[in-house]
């Protein structure tokens, strides 16, 4: 130190203030609180609830659409937004079909889900990052135009002839009562936890969603993160439609309507801020449950999909309304 | 109107009719055409309607939902009281169409949700409503009253009733749009939100009437929609509001805000009006059109960004002159 | 000129302080109907904080604004606006996609029937307004198509809509051709013979002894003098905007400079800035000084890789380098702490030690993971070598002073390890202890070997740190000064453009 200016004794300072356990987030905690009340509400309230093998084989009410909504937390939290994730799905789906009806197995079958799913994840970043078109308009386009090329291959066809063994990825068991899906959904979860919590891309990640011109100016190659992203969004909408193809064996251009919305709802609900910069993978997996609970739930009660989606938008934006209007509240009781 | 985009939209447009009334001539004769645009007319509507909205930075993804819903409680209406003069049902479904897109005005102006946000979920609630509504069934012309479904296809100067509608809204669009302070506030709000408020301008204000017009224009879609097709139940308009985004796009309108022309909503319509009825007559299979319609879209935002482009600090002297 | 009678706006007392810096202190300045008031100042004197107080934009923190005698009330823009007070920024705040007229009348449209508004009269009106202002221009033009010359006079004609009584012009000529000066010039003439009291806000003084009739000097936000600019010359105004003795209150240590290890030569860019050649040594600290405008952070932001040159080559350690992009410069040795630290320097809702590491991610990582312990044993370092203040090394940097935010950017870069640091306004708005911080940090940089290239508008930083400087203006250098005799008049002089003999 130079001996000009009275220099101050080295201070140390603290790396962090707050105990471990409030760095827990609040949001991923009450999230947890509510799965489980509704965990228990439905235990309480049907007789069919707390049997393993109904659980597990109900698990495909999240799954495919958690593994989509990791990828899709990612790219929300950098700031971007990607529609066309269901239309991936039916696209990818509809390439397995006619690999499938050309004689593949279900080696060859996976390869081409992947690959025509990394394929639309190129296309939505290329024309993002290298046009500098705003995210949410690309992607309604590419909703149209991957669902649009299911449609023009199939019109009104199906694909049913899958190749035998190929049922396995949706429907086979790995060890008792799990299935491959859900364990696959739980090696995703956390091999996304590893990636957005504690690489060198995920710190990126966050940076980018908070301040890409900051981020810009720091060396962050923000456009080649950007598209990475929306690579992972395709690649992971393939493996999902490796699953729900697998599951149902067959293929039609409808398939997967909605998983946009129920991606993005699962998203949000686990915490992550629709503009982004914050967010956690535990809040996402958490959120995927207890969508899948609420989705079993009602399923027992036979209430119809669409029905349960008023719950489901409900959910959402009550979601987001709540912390604000209770912080209005909350500020107001304080000013009294 | 922009001169130059919209003038070239409009030659695309009337090249294809030209081209295509080339390979199959009975498609551009005048019955024909008038047929396309009634059957464009509800796209050219809900279009405008969604132009108001994109103009103030915001999106409404909820406007199919909400044509379904109002399109069933307005069925249910004349079912149960058939002798309601139609006016009075345009008139409610409207209203209750008001009511739809004026929630979702709250939740952006007074809550301050993201607007992207708010209609995904208002578009889960009011479809998840209209199943409710129609108790799973569906109400089909049988049941509704002939003056029903005979007032929007009554024949006035040569013109269905319901393309009067579409052409009366234009008019009001251009009108309103151009000629009210409530109008152009909706420009300035989305141009340029910070300089807004400086000239006085309540933002949030301009999108809640937004999205309240966005609603009325849907719900009243809902009345012409369950009367034209006879028909009303929980999957009417599905997956509509896409395609009322995309003409939205293709015209010219800006997702950034505070650009955006009505003859450009109107023209990106008319498009995906005449992709759609060209396809069966010029024996593409009619499953193309989804397609069709991402591509135009993708075009279309990509041509947008480059005029929307900005240019670095001029400093030099040279090169300011 | 009759002498003018009774002042139409007049500050009394007006102060404003932001955290940890004085804006204005106790101004009392006086504008008189059909006069031009011209007013200098340096960067930082207080100029622009004064205009936002007078449209509306903040309040004072003390003090009144009277207008025709008696004081007034301006709570937002829009009714300062209205009450006659208008100005042209230095960036529109205007709508790029709304015609001229519709730009001119926003706010206070003309209503035809049915309340609908009147666009034939608007047009007609904008038509006349124009035409007073002998431009020539088609009203129903958008504002996106027009030169960035011709937006300042759609905001002239805004303020003659209302029929304004003050005009503030803020540094109107900048981006202007000759011809167009002029033109400005005509109409500055024509609003003075209106009635009207002009603010002109310049740095060029062949501008404020063409149009003003009287001058205003601010320098560190208070007003040091006034008066008519017939009494007045060129010299004694920077001798006001100036003032102090500078006194090399820095601990400037004399470091034996070492090689060139930075050169750029011929370097371009289609608009910001043209024949930028200099050398940089190690150990060195080379100041540019210039008035906002003259294109230094553009020139910085090109050599950082953020924009693209046109023109050019640079060379690091004798060898031409391609940058490209931010990634390149970094890893070549060359880093940028940023004007705006909010913007572009920090990432406010991140904790301190993410901040400070951002940069060096690659290198705190454990088998390809992040590695917290090296993390924050990273930023600890930093953060004791800058003394930086701050709770807890997870604090939000937004919630930090300006001054350890500064640290905090500084730190980040010095994680680098890099050869040579661009610094661009390094102490502006910081509190005077930070300020001193800073420096004496520089100093030890140099010191240990690295080259620094310091941007600054503080004639005193500038004179007090640097061992060269290089004086820009209009996107080229005006003027290169050695260490040696080098006085602030002289540098003020080289960025105004009133240097005798320009020393290139």
């Amino acid at each position: 130190m130079t001996a000009d200016i009275q220099a101050p004794v080295a201070r140390t300072i603290p790396d962090r203030i707050e105990t471990p356990f409030r760095r827990w987030k609040r949001w991923e905690v009450l999230l947890a609180g509510v799965a489980v009340a509704i965990f228990i509400f439905n235990a309480f309230a049907s007789p069919h609830f707390l049997n393993a093998s109904n659980l597990s084989d109900a698990t495909y009410n999240f799954t495919e659409q958690g593994i989509i909504a990791f990828a899709m937390a990612l790219l929300i939290i950098a700031g971007d937004i990607d529609l066309s994730v269901a239309s991936i799905v039916a696209v990818s789906s509809t390439g397995m079909g006619a690999a499938a009806t050309a004689g593949g197995g279900p080696a060859v079958l996976v390869v081409v889900g992947l690959v025509v799913g990394l394929a639309c994840g190129a296309v939505n970043g290329f024309i993002v990052t290298r046009f500098r078109v705003p995210s949410i308009v690309v992607t309604i386009g590419t909703m149209s135009l991957f669902r649009g090329i299911s449609y023009v291959v199939l019109g009104d066809q199906v694909y049913r002839h899958y190749p035998p063994g190929f049922d396995w990825f949706g429907q086979g068991y790995v060890w008792w009562v799990f299935t491959f899906e859900f364990l696959l959904f739980l090696l995703l979860a956390m091999a996304f936890a590893v990636l957005l919590h504690r690489t060198v891309f995920g710190r990126r990640i966050y940076v980018i969603g908070n301040n890409p011109v900051a981020a810009q100016f720091s060396g962050v190659r923000v456009d080649r993160i950007r598209f990475i992203l929306f690579l992972l969004t395709g690649l992971m909408s393939g493996v999902a439609a490796i699953l729900l193809t697998s599951r149902i064996a067959s293929t039609r251009p409808t398939i997967a309507t909605g998983y946009e919305l129920q991606a993005v709802t699962i998203v949000v609900l686990g915490g992550v801020n629709i503009l982004g910069g914050s967010g956690t993978i535990l809040g996402v997996f958490i959120a995927a449950f207890v969508i899948g609970l609420v989705t079993f739930g009602f399923g027992l009660f036979n209430v119809p999909g669409v029905v349960q989606s008023i719950f489901t938008g409900a959910l959402l934006i009550g979601v987001i309304a709540l912390p604000i209007v209770w912080g209005r509240v909350a500020a107001r009781l304080r000013a009294r | 109107m922009r001169i130059g985009r919209d003038g070239l939209l409009a030659a695309i447009v009337l090249l294809m009719v030209i081209a295509i009334g080339f390979v199959t001539p009975s498609f551009d004769t005048a019955p024909n055409l008038v047929d396309l645009f009634n059957d464009t007319a509800i796209l050219i509507m809900m279009a405008l309607a969604q132009m108001t909205v994109i103009l103030t930075k915001c999106i409404d993804l909820s406007v199919a939902a909400n044509v379904a819903l109002t399109g069933v409680l307005i069925a249910l209406l004349n079912v149960a009281f058939p002798g309601l003069p139609v006016p009075v049902l345009m008139v409610v479904a409207a209203g209750i169409g008001l009511l739809l897109g004026a929630f979702n005005g709250a939740m952006v102006w007074l809550v301050g949700i993201p607007s992207i946000v708010v209609t995904l979920g208002t578009l889960s609630i009011y479809r998840g409503l209209s199943f409710l509504a129609s108790g799973g069934t569906s109400i089909n012309g049988g049941k509704m009253s002939p003056a029903f479904i005979a007032v929007p296809r009554a024949i006035i100067l040569g013109l269905p009733v319901m393309s009067w509608f579409a052409i009366a809204a234009v008019a009001i669009f251009l009108v309103f749009l151009r000629f009210t302070r409530t109008g152009r506030a909706f420009f300035a709000a989305g141009g340029n939100p910070t300089a807004a408020v400086y000239t006085g301008i309540d933002v949030g204000r301009s999108q809640f009437i937004a999205f309240c017009i966005s609603g009325a224009v849907a719900g009243f879609c809902g009345y012409l929609w369950v009367s034209r097709y006879t028909i009303a139940y929980v999957d009417i308009a599905g997956g509509f509001e896409l395609q009322v985004i995309a003409a939205c796009v293709i015209g010219g309108v800006s997702i950034s805000g505070g650009i955006g022309t009505v003859a450009g909503a109107v023209l990106g319509a008319l498009f995906l009006g005449v992709v759609k009825n060209a396809l069966p007559v010029i024996h593409i299979s009619p499953f193309w059109q989804l397609a069709i319609s991402g591509i135009a879209i993708l075009g279309a935002v990509i041509i947008n960004a480059g005029r929307e482009r900005r240019v670095g600090r001029l400093i030099l002297k040279e090169a300011a002159a | 000129m009759a002498v003018p009678v009774t002042p139409v706006l007049e500050t009394a007392g007006i102060s404003k302080s932001f955290p940890g810096v004085k804006a204005l202190e106790a101004v009392n300045l006086r504008l008189y109907p059909g006069t031009v008031t011209a007013l200098v100042g340096e960067n930082g004197a207080g100029k622009s904080t004064l205009v936002k107080i007078l449209t509306g934009v903040y309040a004072p923190d003390a003090g009144q604004i009277l207008m025709d005698g008696a004081p007034i009330e301006i709570p937002n823009a829009e009714v300062a606006f209205l009450r006659g007070i208008t100005a042209t920024h230095q960036e529109t705040v205007l709508f790029d996609d709304l015609t001229i007229t519709e730009n001119i009348f926003l706010g206070h449209p003309v209503l035809g029937r049915f309340g609908l508004l009147d666009w034939k009269t608007m047009n007609a009106r904008a038509r006349a307004i124009l035409d007073e202002l002998e431009v020539d221009l088609d009203p129903s033009m958008r504002l996106r198509d027009l030169a960035i010359a011709r937006k300042h006079l759609v905001a002239i004609a805004r303020a003659l809509s209302v029929d304004a009584k003050i005009v503030i012009m803020d540094e109107p000529t900048a981006a202007l051709s000759h011809k167009e000066v002029q033109e400005l010039y005509a109409i500055v003439a024509k609003l003075k013979a209106a009635g009207k009291a002009i603010l002109f806000i310049s740095h060029k003084f062949e501008e404020i002894f063409r149009v003003a009739d009287r001058y205003t000097v601010f320098r560190d936000g208070r007003l040091v003098g006034e008066g008519m600019v017939a009494d007045a010359t060129p010299g004694g105004l920077i001798a006001l905007m100036v003032g102090r003795t500078v006194d090399h209150i820095f601990p400037k240590v004399d470091v034996p400079l070492g090689d060139v290890v930075f050169s750029v030569e011929g370097l371009g860019h289609p608009t910001e800035f043209a024949d930028i050649t200099f050398d940089l040594r190690r150990g060195e600290i080379l100041g540019f000084y210039g008035l906002v405008g003259a294109g230094r952070s553009e020139l910085m932001q090109a050599l950082f890789g953020l924009t693209r040159r046109s023109a050019g080559s640079v060379a690091l350690g004798g060898k031409p380098i391609a940058i490209r992009r931010p990634a390149d410069a970094v890893a070549a040795g060359i880093v940028y702490v940023p004007e705006e630290r909010q913007r572009q320097g920090v990432v406010l809702a991140l904790p301190v030690f993410q901040n400070i590491s951002l940069p060096s991610l690659g290198h705190i990582t454990r088998n390809g993971f992040l590695d917290l312990a090296r993390e924050f044993e990273l930023a600890r370092r930093y953060v004791t070598r800058l003394d930086l203040r701050a709770a807890s090394l997870s604090q939000e940097v937004g919630t930090l002073s300006g001054g350890n935010q500064q640290k905090v950017v500084i730190g980040k870069w010095l994680a680098t390890e890099p050869r040579v640091i661009i610094l661009d306004e390094p102490t502006k708005g910081i509190d005077v202890g930070s300020k001193a911080a800073v420096h004496a940090f520089m100093g030890e940089l140099v010191g240990q070997g690295l080259a620094v290239i310091m941007v600054s508008s503080e004639l005193p930083e500038i004179l007090g740190m640097s061992d060269r400087v290089i004086v820009m203006r209009d996107g080229r250098i005006a003027g290169r000064f050695d260490r040696a005799g080098l006085t602030a008049e002289t540098l003020v002089a080289a960025a105004t453009g009133n240097l005798p003999a320009e020393a290139a």
